[in-house]
């Protein structure tokens, strides 16, 4: 685990072997589930890497069984409408961390970190509760509300550190050019913040993409079900079939919108990532 | 407002920073101020009313006896509640079951984490590659990559499984099936602590390394001695973050083992209180007990070490 500093052949071919260790070790566990959703029912259980034949008939079964649509539709509507409201709700606090003077501001931080290192499990039983008497209990915005909420730390930390670096001066020598306020603000201040915001939202979607214990806690039908849990009740389309090709197909369904935000946006949330955390 | 009873810390620095120095204010600092109010509102408001006021809900909830199933019975029985969980053996075993899984995975963490983010920082070729491939075991679904390696240490379907010597079936021993499930949160959460060490990591001059490498520090010596001592806010940021995110781990475990063999953790057993017993007091009480065991966490962190709260850093500026 030396700091390597060495170039040259040897140096480099080192560099390649801690590069493939590292590929593997990151692709390996999802290859397998990919290998999984392509097997035929036949030769699940065959224990090979890579399938002997290929089949579609996993993801035909998981589109047939309404229930994992309908998941997945709730799956993507509360995460879509949580990130939004999150990021718009953020994006206003974060812009009075950033550039306003007013007392509390630490105190908003201190809320925030709190927040970031509360434990959801905590809130269940109350929130169970709460959410049967106003009627809340297995309802789109019963899974909003919390994830908007456990977002909001992610989402003002990172905003916060993305906004401190925005030349704000350029406003100023907009509007001394003769631009309006509006005007200053939609061709300067909008594009220049805008990587930021996007990049946020990013993170805020996998954070509620990747929710299950509030989804499995406060929801209990088809109505608010998120696909995380409709995979982990899953059973075979008749009883004596294990689950276990629909439950890989529906995983790697679950997975691509990841892969491709991971693809296209990864030095964008790499920065994301790490800017709320170590240093502005 | 019932701000002072939740952040008692945030409170003092409040007073510390923002009351102290109070000159007059001007008219366009006052509407500064309103501005400000009126942002940081919907935002204050949300993350008060979904948490302070549920946790405070959650402990009178838990001062009672209220079983789902018996609701008439309902009725106030004090600390009772309280009693049964810390008498019972359940909770304990699942605390210990807790702290082994935090413990071990936090540790294994931090060294593949800090040879990530050393690969990571110092490799050249196919840097862009690495940085991206190791984006995905963190922004994959966790349940999902618990499906992943439950599958791969199943006999007959896993690949992990045929490896072993015949017979043997991992995830229904206690021991076997906590290492899995370590093994399943390292994987994931690794990444993490490499992006947060990595960060740190850009801060270290290089100047100041070459520097050590002539006066003839061995790469060992670096590392411990001037990396390290250098990147230790980040670290101590990245071992707090991910000690409470593994203290109450719940999806890996409810996917590979779901408690069962006595590998159930407390937010298992909190669940299991509410979901199977429907029994609201206890699982109440067992909420109120994981947030203590958390907050205790981050004391201790934030007084022993010294670990800078992130939140601190705004203010500064």
């Amino acid at each position: 685990m030396a700091v390597q500093t060495q170039t040259g052949g040897a140096g480099r071919s080192k560099w390649a072997i801690a590069n493939t260790i590292v590929l593997l070790y990151a692709l390996i566990p999802v290859l397998w589930i990919v290998s999984l959703s392509f097997k035929p029912a036949s030769s699940i259980t065959d224990g090979n890497f890579i399938p002997r034949e290929w089949t579609f008939d996993n993801y035909a079964q998981v589109f047939g069984v309404d229930l994992f649509t309908s998941a997945l539709i709730n799956s993507i509507g509360i995460a879509v409408i949580a990130t939004v409201l999150a990021v718009v709700i953020g994006t206003m606090a974060a812009y009075a961390v950033a550039r306003l003077r007013f007392p509390g501001k630490g105190l908003l931080v201190g809320i925030s970190l709190l927040i970031a290192m509360f434990p959801p499990i905590s809130l269940v039983s109350p929130l169970f509760d709460l959410w049967r008497g106003i009627g809340l209990f297995d309802t789109w915005p019963g899974l909003i509300i919390p994830y908007i909420t456990f977002s909001l730390p992610l989402a003002i930390y990172t905003l916060s550190a993305f906004f401190r670096e925005i030349p704000w001066e350029l406003e100023k020598a907009a509007k001394m050019d003769g631009a309006t306020p509006l005007q200053a603000f939609r061709s300067v201040i909008v594009p220049l913040a805008a990587p930021g915001v996007f990049t946020t939202a990013i993170l805020v979607f996998i954070f509620c993409w990747n929710d299950f214990l509030f989804a499995i806690s406060l929801t209990s039908t088809q109505a608010s079900q998120t696909a995380t849990v409709a995979i982990a009740n899953f059973t075979g389309a008749s009883e004596f079939a294990e689950p276990t090709g629909s439950i890989a197909a529906a995983a790697v369904l679950l997975t691509i919108p990841i892969i491709i935000f991971v693809l296209f946006f990864q030095r964008r949330i790499v920065a994301g990532l790490t800017s709320g955390a170590v240093k502005g | 407002m019932s701000v002072q009873a939740t952040a008692p810390a945030a409170e003092t620095e409040r007073r510390a920073q923002g009351k102290r120095p109070r000159p007059p204010i001007s008219q366009g600092a006052r509407s500064e101020r309103r501005l400000a109010f009126l942002l940081c509102a919907p935002a204050v408001i949300i993350m008060l009313a979904v948490t302070a006021y549920p946790i405070g809900y959650a402990v009178w909830l838990s001062l009672q006896r209220y079983d789902l199933r018996f609701p008439d019975d309902r009725g106030f029985i004090g600390l009772s509640n309280y009693a049964t969980v810390l008498t019972s053996g359940y909770w304990w075993s699942a605390f210990a079951v807790t702290m082994i899984i935090t413990v071990i995975s936090v540790a294994i963490e931090f060294v593949l984490g800090l040879a990530l983010a050393l690969i990571m920082h110092r490799t050249i070729i196919g840097r862009g590659l690495t940085r991206t491939v190791v984006l995905i075991p963190y922004g994959i679904v966790t349940v999902v990559a618990a499906f992943s390696w439950q599958f791969a240490w199943t006999p007959g379907t896993g690949y992990l499984a045929n490896l072993l010597p015949a017979g043997s079936a991992p995830l229904t021993d206690q021991v076997a099936s906590i290492a899995v499930i370590i093994l399943a949160e390292v994987w994931k959460t690794t990444p993490f602590m490499a992006l947060l060490l990595l960060a740190g990591l850009a801060l270290v001059p290089d100047d100041l390394l070459k520097a050590a490498q002539v006066d003839g520090a061995s790469p060992w010596q670096r590392l411990t001695q001037i990396i390290l001592p250098m990147m230790k806010p980040a670290i101590l940021v990245a071992l707090l973050f991910r000690t409470l995110d593994a203290f109450r781990i719940f999806d890996n475990i409810y996917i590979l083992t779901n408690g069962s063999n006595g590998t159930g953790s407390v937010s298992i057993l909190g669940y299991n209180n509410l979901f199977r017993a429907f029994n609201l007091g206890l699982g109440s009480a067992i909420s109120v007990l994981i947030f203590i065991a958390v907050a205790l966490i981050a004391f201790l962190f934030i007084k022993l070490f010294g670990a800078a709260a992130p939140g601190a850093e705004p203010e500064r500026r």
